[in-house]
């Protein structure tokens, strides 16, 4: 993928990035061999069986690992220089709201360790809380509020230092499937709305295929790339595609891909 | 046990209360059975009113021993489990010496802390306090210290956090509540420690020193009256760290 002229730096660009863990006899290879090329505001999920080391790869772009090998760059920085200069917010399966604190003091967390004021933290609090549709529960507390809400407060909070990379854990995966539907909606619209590059894992494939301008199909042992499918929809998401031949087809494509072979049913042999 | 109405969980305890000391009056008052060192409740009550001011100030004794040594147990064992969680080997230092700390009979000790520091003041009692409010306090602080939860320690160093708000938005309020159940258990512990702490010496005050003396020259009554007094204050210390504990976990983890 070659950025367009506007981007001087792409989100996340990755190469050659491999990741061994050590264990007592020997190590393992999560991850090797990773190219990657995450365009400013695209939308990309990676999706793959367990041990694909899907989760590995978010962790090293979001320096909560150091890769073993490569290069891995987000905007032109250091994984590190862009943790530290806060260009990307996170959010995780477990939405990790500290119970101690009611919603506002949850989303105001990052705020408040970069310094921002009481005033400029109520004002980002209020706009947050609008966008995620949490503003009549800021004054609630986590224990209060559904796993969907908690989730949305999550977000909210990966939202609140106005990063332009959002890195996302299988942040549904924990959610009934209709809370799911209706979140994936939400986040396809702040996503865009933001304008901020997500990269997203799952291990769904109609969540993938809904969501992202690409989807990377990991594998196992040893973790990598198998493939790279561009959904080409554009426009805003809505039940429409949901229920579109094209997305079906691209549904079909990332099943294939997943598999390795194309899908053959028994009655069609 | 939430099912009863409400008046039935206040009425219980009130009704086996009136039934016990029923059958006490029974016992002493009528049968006329009961040992001569069991008085009735009556005269246990009839003590505590006209004693009241000699039992208060014994209790003040007590409980200002206990909770001076409740404080200062508490304090160490904060710092300690600081230290200890701070680094492994400080908690390799460290752990030998609290279990030795937990199996000692502390209140066996109150004769040589006396000599060592004199019998004429409260200090060995108040030491005796503090070693029996330390362990608690410290297992459970250390404890606390290592509940951190993976995705909060993730979301705090992908926010850039460093590690003293590490410590003060994630580390110190998951120990909280562990430090209160610690305080709780030592609350009592400290009671009972400088309580009986008295029987092994020292000055010629307080609760315990007050039921020897008159549980041996046979003043059964004033002895028992004595006794409530010390049940009160047992009950106390536990409320107000009960209290304390139910304030700071209101907020159960997600």
């Amino acid at each position: 993928m070659t950025p367009t002229p506007e981007d001087s730096a792409p989100a996340v660009r990755a190469s050659g990035v491999g990741k061994t863990f050590a264990v007592t006899r020997g190590e393992v290879v999560a991850l090797t061999g990773v190219e990657l090329e995450v365009r400013a505001g695209e939308f990309v999920s990676l999706i793959g069986p367990s041990g694909c080391g899907k989760s590995t790869l978010l962790r090293l772009i979001a320096d909560l690992d150091e890769s073993s090998i490569g290069t891995l760059e987000v905007f032109g920085k250091t994984p590190r220089q862009a943790r530290l200069d806060q260009d990307y917010g996170i959010a995780f399966q477990q939405a990790g709201l500290l119970p101690w604190r009611d919603v506002a003091a949850n989303i105001a967390l990052p705020l408040e360790l970069h310094g921002v004021d009481a005033a400029g933290r109520k004002a980002r609090v209020a706009e947050l809380a609008e966008l995620v549709g949490l503003t009549d529960f800021v004054d609630r507390y986590p224990d209060q509020l559904s796993g969907g809400m908690q989730q949305r407060v999550a977000i909210a909070r990966a939202l609140a230092e106005r990063p332009r990379l959002l890195l996302m854990d299988e942040p549904f995966g924990a959610l009934d499937e209709m809370t799911r539907e209706y979140l994936q909606g939400e986040l396809a619209r702040i996503a865009a709305e933001t304008g901020a590059a997500v990269v997203f894992v799952t291990h769904s494939i109609p969540e993938a295929v809904f969501l992202s301008d690409r989807v990377v199909v990991m594998s196992p042992r040893p973790g990598r790339i198998t493939d790279v499918i561009a959904t080409g929809f554009d426009g805003p998401r809505g039940d429409a595609l949901r229920e579109s031949p094209e997305y079906f087809a691209k549904v079909t494509e990332v099943r294939e891909a997943l598999h390795g072979a194309p899908v053959e049913r028994a009655n069609e042999r | 046990m939430s099912a009863l109405p409400g008046w039935v969980r206040l009425a219980a305890p009130v009704g086996v209360g009136v039934l016990i000391v029923a059958l006490w009056m029974l016992w002493v008052d009528v049968l006329r059975t009961a040992p001569r060192m069991l008085p009735s409740p009556i005269a246990i009550g009839t003590e505590l009113g006209l004693r009241w001011e000699l039992i208060l100030g014994d209790v003040l004794v007590t409980g200002t021993n206990a909770v001076i040594g409740l404080l200062a147990g508490a304090l160490l064992a904060i710092v300690f489990a600081g230290l200890a969680a701070a680094a492994r080997p400080i908690d390799g230092m460290l752990a030998p010496l609290v279990a030795a700390l937990a199996v000692v009979p502390i209140v066996a000790l109150t004769p040589i802390l006396n000599g060592m520091f004199g019998a004429s003041n409260q200090f060995g009692r108040q030491a005796v306090a503090a070693i029996a409010a330390f362990v608690p306090v410290f297992i459970n602080v250390l404890r606390g210290l290592r509940q951190t939860r993976p995705v909060h320690r993730d979301l705090l160093r992908a926010s850039a956090a460093t590690g003293i708000q590490t410590f003060r938005v994630l580390t110190l309020p998951t120990a909280l509540p562990y430090l209160m159940t610690g305080l709780r258990i030592a609350s009592s512990l400290a009671v009972i420690s400088a309580l009986v702490a008295e029987y092994f010496g020292g000055p010629a005050d307080g609760i315990g020193t007050a039921i020897a003396t008159y549980a041996k020259s046979g003043r059964a009554a004033l002895s028992w009256s004595f006794v409530a007094g010390a049940i009160a204050l047992g009950l106390l210390f536990f409320l107000v760290t009960s209290l304390l504990e139910r304030l700071v976990t209101r907020r159960a983890p997600v």
